[in-house]
């Protein structure tokens, strides 16, 4: 099958992403310089979301055999070039106060980019695998970028072998399916299960079971999490900001995208009941370890494992609710993550992030407005009114009301006031009175961009939490073409 | 209009003040006051207005509203109506706002702009409560006015202040979303039962669910409201919420918060839920006059005089939830009453509480004592209180209790009844032991204090008027309630008939 010109307007993000790497590594090659990597990096990522309205006039259209560009996949891919410019944005002011080479990073992050966009376009095992890896092997980088701090380094270390390993149960589970149905395509597998062709449960079934090691992997599902709060940690804060949302969102939209394709989770009772396993084991397990934590960043950590256990209920939910429930809860996980991570990021000097509880002790009477910022993303997290984190989850409780899960959205309501109480020893902190003679230096000036970033993810938080039914209304006509 | 103006008034206030306390912590005080005074002046305009004409009302009539598709996709709307429930409770609401801003006029001194940004923005949640009549944006401001609260115990609060804003947030957060379950449940029910996705009041009255989903559902919401009222065995919050808040934030707790709770109990859980309610009716009253004992027992038992206070709360409101759940016109009079009652004699008691706090730096019981010789005015007026407290004749509480009492007797529960009774002896223990340890006695340490001021008089008069009226002539508020009543119980008949069907 060759591509036509359509194909390829349809492809154009795609195309953008990459030349834009390209451009940057060839600027990087002739002469060094961080703001001009940056402004680069920014212009072809606006330059991609652009061009999202030209291929949106052509969709859905099966672009070659492994790419499917339809209205869900420029919704998701939207969401990560806005994710993306704002990691951008952030990195500028963090790895201004650094002493490495930083122009790399734009590339292996546009690199990251481009595998994500992939996953979230892909209706074949190939292009998946073909997206999970580019994204993989960027953030392996990543992780260790600050590569003078061990921590950065046991993080990058620690990603590699797990990512490496997962990766490789992956393509053992494709590869066991493979061999059952004679066929990668998402909608062709869907044809065959449905009309009843002899298969054979028990390979099918373990193929899907080692398909979830993957996806449990990257989305830092309970008992696949272990990396995660130590990448968290180590990680420099924007490229966590990065792992938190783009890998994590782009996996889960692939995740909604086999499922409601194939309908396998319909059509199976064990694989219901697998990621019903996983879901309850995510709120609890993330809840409960992340009230034992004292730094900031595994808090996060921990509360992101709890975030995907709540967005894998709304999977559950199914129908076309259950998708829409998820992808707002992503937007509004996105910008909350974002937020939270990108406050981390401003207030970090050079040689750490500040990731302790005492740095953020009394942020709010020393920096209002960050502290107001940061309690806005805090609060949200809980599921606050007035924030968009309140909708989405309000959403999620909707969606599994009406798919009459009971056991796990109460299960949801009550692991979530747990996660309250680890949200609120943040917030008390950011109120507690300030520590005079603080022995914790923090980077004395926000860099003005990030600090109009977050900002714009402050108002953006409210206006989503008090009216959604604008993007509501995008949401529904995205996934309307996943769900017929 | 004038119903969304009531809340806009207080937010935007609550965000002036912030801005101008900058520069000037009297501007911030003073925006608050005036923007609480603007809001019980309208809200009064509307009593007068409508008072006469309240009567004249047909059945399920608001008599102001304000309707907005929200979210159009869910069936969500902003829609706001005042019957003369709301209107009674919101009165209450802007008196006692300006009480808490006037009581922490020199109480707080301390990032006062993020003090007052809180206060107003409770007041508005709260405000948002008793106006909500959809689902979905009842429990937006049910839940939003929580965050305020929160910082309010939190940042002004006393000694063990972040344990008591993070017990209080924690109960209150979880007992909401079970509500959320519920009123989910609720909306698809009604979904399933007329194809409508609605969280419209009107339209879910009367939705025909079977008997077993009823009653869970019901559940759900009472549990809810349950905990802000608090009732008995779910209160463990209060007595810390309470005694750790800063005045103000004791004054809406007990004056408006707690209020909260029973108006939804009254507003929605009976009337959507009637046989499920009527089922469930003498455990909850049961629990209501255990509360009653049990809370007038407690504070008998306290040393610290906020405490004190804090556990008479759970007695009055055990009275509200006990005239609620008998559900006759004697006993709902009874609870309205008891409700606005309540919010002012303990209102004035916390407000004394912190001003004697302010002077002596202590709320022992065991090192005060002996004080009436030295400020004769605020122990004059403590016993006022303290007497409409135990419920003495003449006073507004004393109205309440006995009509809530008699409506219980007459609905035939009169075991319950003869216990409550004992729960009205145990606050006489409670009320004397409050004036006797702390105003009567020797005055061993020697305390020499100065007595209240005349601003601080000033605030104390209007609350001994309206409970002394209430207390002889409460029938205004009788007539301002009266429709509502009628339409409330209508609904519940109505719902009876539905789902007998």
């Amino acid at each position: 099958m060759t591509l036509n010109s359509a194909d390829l307007t349809a492809l154009l993000p795609l195309i953008v992403i990459s030349a834009t790497a390209i451009v940057v590594m060839l600027a990087t090659a002739i002469r060094r310089n961080h703001a001009v990597s940056a402004l680069v990096t920014l212009i072809g990522l606006a330059a991609a979301f652009v061009s999202l309205w030209r291929a949106a006039a052509l969709v859905p259209r099966q672009a070659s055999p492994l790419l499917v560009v339809d209205g869900y996949a420029l919704f998701y891919t939207g969401l990560i070039l806005a994710a993306a410019f704002v990691v951008v944005v952030l990195s500028y002011g963090y790895f201004e106060r650094q002493k490495e080479h930083r122009e790399e990073l734009y590339i292996l992050l546009l690199v990251a980019v481009l595998g994500a966009a992939v996953l979230v376009a892909s209706g074949h095992f190939v292009s998946f695998l073909l997206g999970l890896e580019l994204l993989s092997i960027a953030l392996y980088a990543l992780n260790a970028y600050l590569r003078e701090r061990t921590l950065a380094l046991e993080a990058g270390i620690k990603y590699l072998i797990l990512a490496a390993a997962s990766a490789a149960f992956l393509l053992f589970g494709m590869a066991l399916i493979y061999a059952e149905l004679g066929t990668m395509e998402f909608s062709r597998i869907a044809t065959l299960i449905s009309s009843g062709a002899e298969v054979s449960r028990p390979i099918l079934l373990a193929g899907v079971a080692l398909l979830f090691t993957g996806f449990g992997f990257k989305l830092a599902l309970v008992p696949f999490h272990l990396w995660t709060p130590d990448i968290y940690e180590g990680a420099p804060a924007p490229v966590t900001a990065f792992v938190a949302t783009v890998s994590k969102g782009a996996m889960f939209a692939l995740l909604l995208r086999y499922f409601y394709t194939t309908a396998m989770a319909r059509l199976y009772e064990p694989i219901f009941a697998i990621l019903v396993i996983l879901a309850v084991a995510s709120m609890i397990a993330g809840n409960v370890l992340a009230l034992m934590q004292n730094s900031v960043k595994r808090i996060l950590a921990y509360s992101s494992i709890a975030h995907m256990g709540y967005v894998l209920v709304a999977f559950l939910a199914s129908g076309s609710m259950g998708a829409q429930a998820v992808t707002f809860y992503l937007v509004a996980y996105f910008i909350t993550t974002l937020g939270a991570f990108g406050v981390v990021t401003v207030l970090s000097p050079s040689e750490r992030d500040a990731d302790q509880l005492d740095d953020y002790r009394g942020l709010f009477w020393k920096r209002p407005v960050l502290g107001s910022i940061f309690t806005l993303m805090l609060l949200s997290l809980a599921g606050i009114p007035a924030t968009a984190g309140f909708f989405a989850k309000f959403y999620i409780v909707a969606a599994g009301a009406s798919a009459a899960i009971w056991g796990l959205i109460i299960l949801l309501v009550l692991t979530s006031v747990v996660g309250l109480y680890y949200y609120l020893r943040v917030v008390v902190a950011v109120y507690s009175a300030p520590i005079e003679k603080s022995t914790v230096q923090l980077n004395p000036s926000l860099p003005l961009a990030s600090s109009a970033i977050l900002g714009v993810l402050g108002i953006l938080l409210v206006w989503l939490g008090v009216a959604p039914s604008y993007l509501l209304g995008v949401v529904s006509t995205a996934v309307g073409s996943l769900t017929p | 209009m004038i119903l969304v103006w009531l809340i806009v008034i207080l937010l935007a206030a609550g965000l002036l003040a912030w801005f101008v306390a900058r520069w000037s912590a009297l501007g911030a005080r003073w925006i608050s006051l005036i923007a609480a005074t603007v809001c019980l002046a309208l809200s009064l305009d509307l009593w007068h207005r409508y008072a006469g004409a309240m009567h004249l009302l047909s059945n399920g009539a608001w008599f102001l509203e304000v309707d907005r598709a929200w979210i159009p996709q869910l069936g969500i709307h902003f829609h706001l109506a005042m019957d003369g429930l709301s209107l009674l409770m919101l009165v209450l609401t802007f008196l006692l706002g300006i009480m808490s801003v006037l009581t922490s006029w020199r109480e707080i001194d301390q990032a006062v702009g993020f003090f007052h940004l809180n206060l107003m923005w409770i007041l508005a949640g709260i405000a948002g409560v008793f106006l909500a009549v959809d689902l979905f944006l009842f429990y937006f401001a049910w839940e939003l006015m929580l965050v305020p609260m929160y910082f309010l115990i939190a940042v002004w609060g006393h000694e063990r202040r972040i344990y008591a804003a993070v017990k209080f947030f924690l109960f209150t957060q979880a007992c909401g979303l079970l509500m959320l379950i519920s009123i989910l449940a609720l909306y698809f029910a009604h979904h399933a039962a007329t194809g409508v996705y609605s969280f419209e009041y009107s339209d879910l009255l009367g939705t025909a669910l079977a008997p077993r989903t009823a009653f869970l559902i019901m559940l759900g919401f009472f549990i809810g409201f349950a905990v802000k009222l608090p009732m008995f065995p779910l209160h463990p919050w209060l007595p810390d919420a309470h005694t750790e808040a800063p005045t103000a934030g004791s004054v809406i707790l007990a004056g408006l918060l707690l209020k909260t709770g029973a108006y939804g109990l009254l507003r929605f859980v009976v009337p959507l839920f009637p046989g499920a309610s009527h089922e469930f009716a003498p455990v909850a009253m049961t629990l209501a006059a255990i509360g009653i004992v049990y809370g007038a027992v407690m504070a008998f038992a306290q040393t610290d005089l906020k405490r004190l206070v804090a556990y008479t709360s759970v007695s009055h409101l055990g009275f509200v939830l006990l005239g609620i759940y008998a559900w006759n016109d004697l006993a709902l009079q009874g609870a309205l009453i008891s409700m606005i009652c309540h919010g002012i004699s303990t209102g004035s008691l916390f407000m004394l509480v912190g001003q004697l706090q302010e002077r002596t730096h202590t709320r022992e019981m065991d090192r005060l004592g002996g004080l009436w010789a030295t400020i004769p005015r605020m122990s004059g007026v403590a016993m006022f209180f303290a007497m409409g407290s135990m419920g003495l004749p003449g006073l507004g509480d004393f109205v309440g209790e006995f009509l809530v009492l008699l409506g219980t007797y007459r609905a035939g529960y009169i075991g319950l009844t003869v216990a409550a009774t004992i729960g009205v002896l145990f606050s006489t223990l409670y009320a004397l032991r409050f004036i006797q340890g702390a105003y009567h006695g020797p005055n061993a340490n020697n305390w020499s204090i100065p007595d209240l001021r005349a601003r601080e008089v000033l605030i104390y008069v209007p609350m001994m008027a309206i409970l002394l009226w209430l207390g002889v002539y409460p029938q205004p508020v009788f007539r301002a309630f009266q429709p509502a009543m009628r339409n409330l119980q209508h609904y519940a008949s109505q719902s009876v008939e539905a789902s007998g069907r």
